[in-house]
């Protein structure tokens, strides 16, 4: 037995007494135990407490109370009851550490748990700990993480991607099934092109953020990294859907994603952005995403051109946007209440001076930085506000686009994944977002699948969506991984071991 | 030189919800520190707001009160500053569009009816409060006050004496309290009120340099600390020096201002458009319910009260200094003959005995029918206004009817002629010496003999029906 079949079989395995949920408790530690000191994707593990839950739901995955209380969430029993499973440490569970990979965080104990972990636990999942990632989800291959840096299961000198690192590598090295990552600019889906997987970042207000702890809360999203889009959409039915204590989260009736998943897309309108294919991008990625355009006109959709003039302006508003809105909800750290406070401080300023300079790392204070600057008397109008209305105009652009086609295709990233420390100056590595900011910016739903490998690294294909249409994005992008096979790959670290 | 003063207000008004405005925490005064909060008040790591509608609707119901327009689309920002009072490292407010612009209040000022505009009405969370050890050595932090709902109303800069603004927040406060918005209690702080005062070259148009005064918490400090910072500012431009801009706060002790910051130390607060929050749209129902809530206005209370019942202007502000003061003398006004009648027992007795049993006139138990079937009975000639008076100590605390009192102590006035006419007789009788001094022209002397058939009927004898007798037979000796 192992993860990479889906959450489909696992679950048959349950019913039919093939396994256990202690065997896949026990499968998930022990890979962990084998993988994750090169890997070093969790941050945290809580195997006693993965234990204590699989007491409670049953080693079938459905005892009554599992049972029960599920029926309030959907009628019939949970596919996510028994599974293991492990969250971004930006995701606050009651009781259970949450540093989100920073020093000013460290010991810090939430009282309550996010509203996605909720969902998880009625839903019977068993999680096994918390993942690694940039420091406040600030970074694009979790070199930022002020506690180790995590390794890319298909080359360990390389990074897994970043912020949602450890998500990615924890699936794709095999350790739990599915993980919750966090999106602010490409954060689920660029580890998840490094790393093999399927990332999505569900529409804004689609999943909750409550208990995600916040970086710019006009963009963050939670969404699932998993093995196959099909995994992503039954993990997506659970943990979307209105949240009364997020005011952005939308009320919108939550079809069956995974009824979606027909595997016809004949007449589907597909759209390339023009614009995506003029960057610097690497020959490798490019020929592999052209391959994938040619599957699926093959499959019957209709591929078109279309044009999104905008984007050559993203990365520029995104980076005002994102760090002025991080300048403000990351001011909450200043030593008073919970977390670092430096010692001997000679005064109250000097105290808030002190502890946040030894508690932030160096792109954390980057950000707060540039976004301090940008928000300030005198300069709001340049900056922050000029960023909203590119934003405005970026969101105009797929909407033409939308009235066109119904998906949007392009690659997830420009390269595959880097060598760790290859990446010194902030602007290359804020280069490597350029195709998945503008999605953040427009608040679409995006999601990235595995389609090729250049050098034995993966390659992931970002397929976009319209507002709230999750159902067409995951039906295009499930069509697409079955006619290619590119689903379910085991990295080579995985590979050497056996 | 005369100069002229030139006074702006920004007075906090503590919205009366239940719970906080971005949490389900109750709001409660006097609680044990740190005992009414939760992860969303405290600001705990991915917290999020979510407005509370009641404090929505009193704001607007306030903003609509001051005359305001109120904005269909408003939204709400973040104000950043770092203070241990403050979880998150900012206010919830709103920056550039208030929920209400461009209102007014009137006040009367020596009879003369004076217009104060209101720049603006928004909405905003409260802060919490910080206690220093008077040694130096610690400072405690209590969160209960975080996101207790606010409004800030900021007036135009047209007041122009210690006076006005004291006339100005009275009104204010009779408003809110009308409304239901708030109770409005200075000393805890569910209204608190900062000053901006400047002066100029009588006939000038420009403004002078002005100084901000904080932490004046009391009506009376409002003016001491108007009249100290008019005088100060006054004595340094007459003797030719500067204003310096500066924030400044009352001290208590000393009634003097002094220096907290001056304006190179002022913030950049860095507003931006809380991304938490989605915009407020109003539809043009909902502020017309809110509209709708309003009760008819103190200011239009006393002009109907002087018209309708011809009360005096001092009457009239005395029985409307709070709602259900004016809502018990409208009612017993409309029950009586004379208002007057009922506005003096009132503003005089009434609440007096209230006052003896430390209860406000919300919690009398007597209604306005009773009081006016008392000021009847007077009125009738059934009880005398002496017994008018012991009878109404009793239905203040018993709440009984008068009738039943009168019955049960038998206190029923003696009107009958010749009943009275045989005491008197026998009082005449009885006292040669204040007969022979009435005679001899001391005709206060009389009072003494009327004094004496009160005496012996206990009080209830109708002292006009005495009077009248008494001079009758000592006028046929």
């Amino acid at each position: 037995m192992d993860f990479y079949g889906g959450i489909k079989r696992l679950q048959e395995g349950l019913a039919s007494g093939e396994w256990t949920a202690s065997d896949l408790v026990g499968h998930s530690l022990a890979t962990i135990e084998t993988y994750d000191a090169q890997v070093k994707a969790f941050l945290r593990l809580d195997g006693e407490g993965a234990s204590s839950k699989v007491a409670r739901v049953g080693n079938n995955g459905c005892a009554p109370e599992t049972y029960e209380s599920h029926e309030t969430v959907h009628p019939t029993r949970s596919p996510l009851a028994g599974i293991p499973y492990a969250l971004k440490d930006n995701l606050c569970v009651t009781g259970m550490e949450t540093t989100c990979a920073s020093q000013i965080l460290r010991g810090y104990i939430p009282p309550y748990s996010a509203t996605v972990v909720e969902r998880l636990e009625r839903s019977g999942g068993v999680l096994m700990g918390k993942l690694n990632l940039d420091e406040f989800a600030m970074g694009s291959s979790t070199e930022n993480s002020s506690y180790f840096v995590t390794r890319n299961p298909w080359d360990l000198s390389r990074v897994p991607g970043g912020s949602s690192g450890g998500s990615a590598a924890a699936v794709a090295a095999g350790m739990v099934p599915y993980t919750l990552g966090s999106d602010t600019g490409g954060s689920i889906r660029q580890p998840a092109a490094f790393c093999g997987v399927v990332g999505l970042k569900p529409t804004y207000g689609l999943v909750s953020r409550y208990g995600l702890v916040a970086f710019a809360s006009s963009l963050d999203q939670v969404g699932p990294l998993t093995h196959s889009v099909e995994d992503a959409a039954t993990v997506l039915q659970v943990i979307a859907g209105f949240d009364e204590r997020d005011s952005t989260s939308v009320k919108v009736d939550i079809p069956d994603y995974t009824a979606a998943l027909t595997g016809d897309i004949r007449g589907l309108r597909v759209g390339i952005p023009m614009e995506y294919f003029d960057t610097g991008m690497e020959e490798g990625v490019r020929r592999s995403v052209e391959q994938a355009i040619a599957t699926l006109r093959e499959l019957g959709a209709q591929i078109k051109e279309i044009s999104l003039p905008m984007t050559r302006y993203a990365l520029s508003a995104y980076y005002l946007i994102a760090p002025a809105e991080a300048s403000s909800n990351l001011a909450r750290y200043d030593g008073v209440r919970y977390g670092y406070r430096a010692t001997d401080p000679a005064n109250l300023l000097d105290m808030y001076k002190k502890t946040r300079s030894e508690g932030f790392g160096p792109e954390v204070k980057r950000r707060i930085l540039i976004g301090t600057y940008a928000l300030s008397s005198g300069y709001y109008d340049a900056y922050y506000k000029r960023a909203q209305q590119v934003r405005t105009l970026i969101a105009r652009d797929f909407a033409a686009a939308f009235a066109e086609v119904d998906v949007i295709v392009s690659p997830t990233t420009p390269t595959t994944a880097f060598a760790i420390g290859e990446k010194t100056d902030p602007l290359t590595m804020y280069l490597n977002d350029i195709y998945t900011i503008p999605v953040n910016l427009a608040g679409l739903p995006a999601i990235s699948v595995p389609c090729g490998l250049v050098d034995g690294l993966p390659v992931g294909l970002q397929m976009i969506g319209r507002s709230f249409d999750e159902s067409t994005l995951l039906k295009t992008a499930h069509a697409y991984e079955q006619a290619a096979g590119f689903s379910s790959l085991r990295p080579t670290l995985v590979k050497e071991v056996r | 030189m005369s100069y002229e003063t030139v006074i702006g207000l920004e007075v906090h008004v503590e919205l009366g919800t239940r719970t906080k405005i971005f949490c389900g925490c109750e709001v409660a005064f006097g609680a044990a520190p740190n005992s009414r909060v939760c992860p969303v008040c405290l600001g705990s790591p991915g917290v999020l707001p979510v407005l509370n509608e009641q404090a929505l609707a009193l704001g607007i119901r306030a903003a609509l009160a001051l005359n305001c327009q109120v904005r269909r689309s408003s939204k709400f920002d973040r104000k950043n500053y770092f203070y241990p009072d403050s979880p998150k490292a900012y206010q919830i407010s709103q920056y550039d569009e208030p929920i209400g612009e461009h209102g007014h209040i009137d006040i009367v000022v020596d009879g003369q009816t004076r217009r104060i505009g209101i720049t603006r009405v928004h909405l905003e969370e409260d802060a919490g409060k910080l206690t220093h050890s008077p040694f130096g050595d610690t400072s405690s932090v209590d969160l209960n006050r975080v996101g207790v709902p606010l409004i800030e109303i900021v007036s135009e800069p047209d007041i122009r004496t210690p006076e006005e603004a004291r006339l100005y927040l009275e009104e204010l406060k009779a408003i809110m309290q009308y409304c239901e918005v708030s109770e409005c209690k200075m000393e805890e702080g569910s209204l608190r009120c900062d000053a901006n005062i400047s002066l100029r070259p009588v006939g000038a148009s420009a403004l002078g340099t002005k100084t901000e005064i904080k932490n004046m918490n009391s009506f009376r400090n409002v003016l001491r600390g108007l009249e100290y910072e008019q005088q100060r500012q006054a004595d340094l431009l007459r003797s030719g020096e500067v204003i310096v801009q500066q924030t400044l706060r009352f001290d208590d002790a000393t009634a003097k201002t002094i220096v907290m910051r001056s304006k190179e130390d002022a913030h950049d607060y860095r507003y931006f458009p809380d991304p938490d929050l989605p915009r407020i749209e109003l539809s043009e129902s909902y502020i017309a319910q809110r509209l709708a809530e309003i009760p008819e206005l103190p200011a239009n209370i006393r002009a109907r009260f002087e018209q309708d019942y011809g009360l005096p202007a001092y009457d009239a502000g005395v029985l409307t200094a709070s709602k259900a003061l004016s809502m018990f003398f409208d009612q017993t006004a409309r029950l009586v003959k004379d208002p007057k009648a009922a506005s003096n027992w009132i503003m005089g007795d009434l609440l007096a005995y209230l006052k003896e049993d430390g209860k406000e006139i919300e919690g009398l138990t007597m209604q306005p029918k009773q009081l006016a079937g008392l000021i009847g009975l007077i009125d009738d000639g059934t009880i005398s206004t002496k017994i008018a008076k012991t009878v109404l100590r009793d239905m203040v605390s018993s709440g009984r009817d008068a009738p039943t009192i009168i019955a049960e102590q038998g206190l029923v006035q003696i009107s009958d002629e010749g009943e009275l006419r045989a005491i008197a007789q026998r009082v005449i009788a009885a006292n040669p010496k204040s007969v022979a001094d009435y005679m001899a022209g001391k005709e206060k002397a009389i009072g003494s003999l009327v004094g004496q058939v009160m005496k012996e009927t206990k009080g209830k004898a109708n002292p006009q029906v005495v009077n009248r007798l008494m001079a009758e037979l000592l006028s046929s000796k």
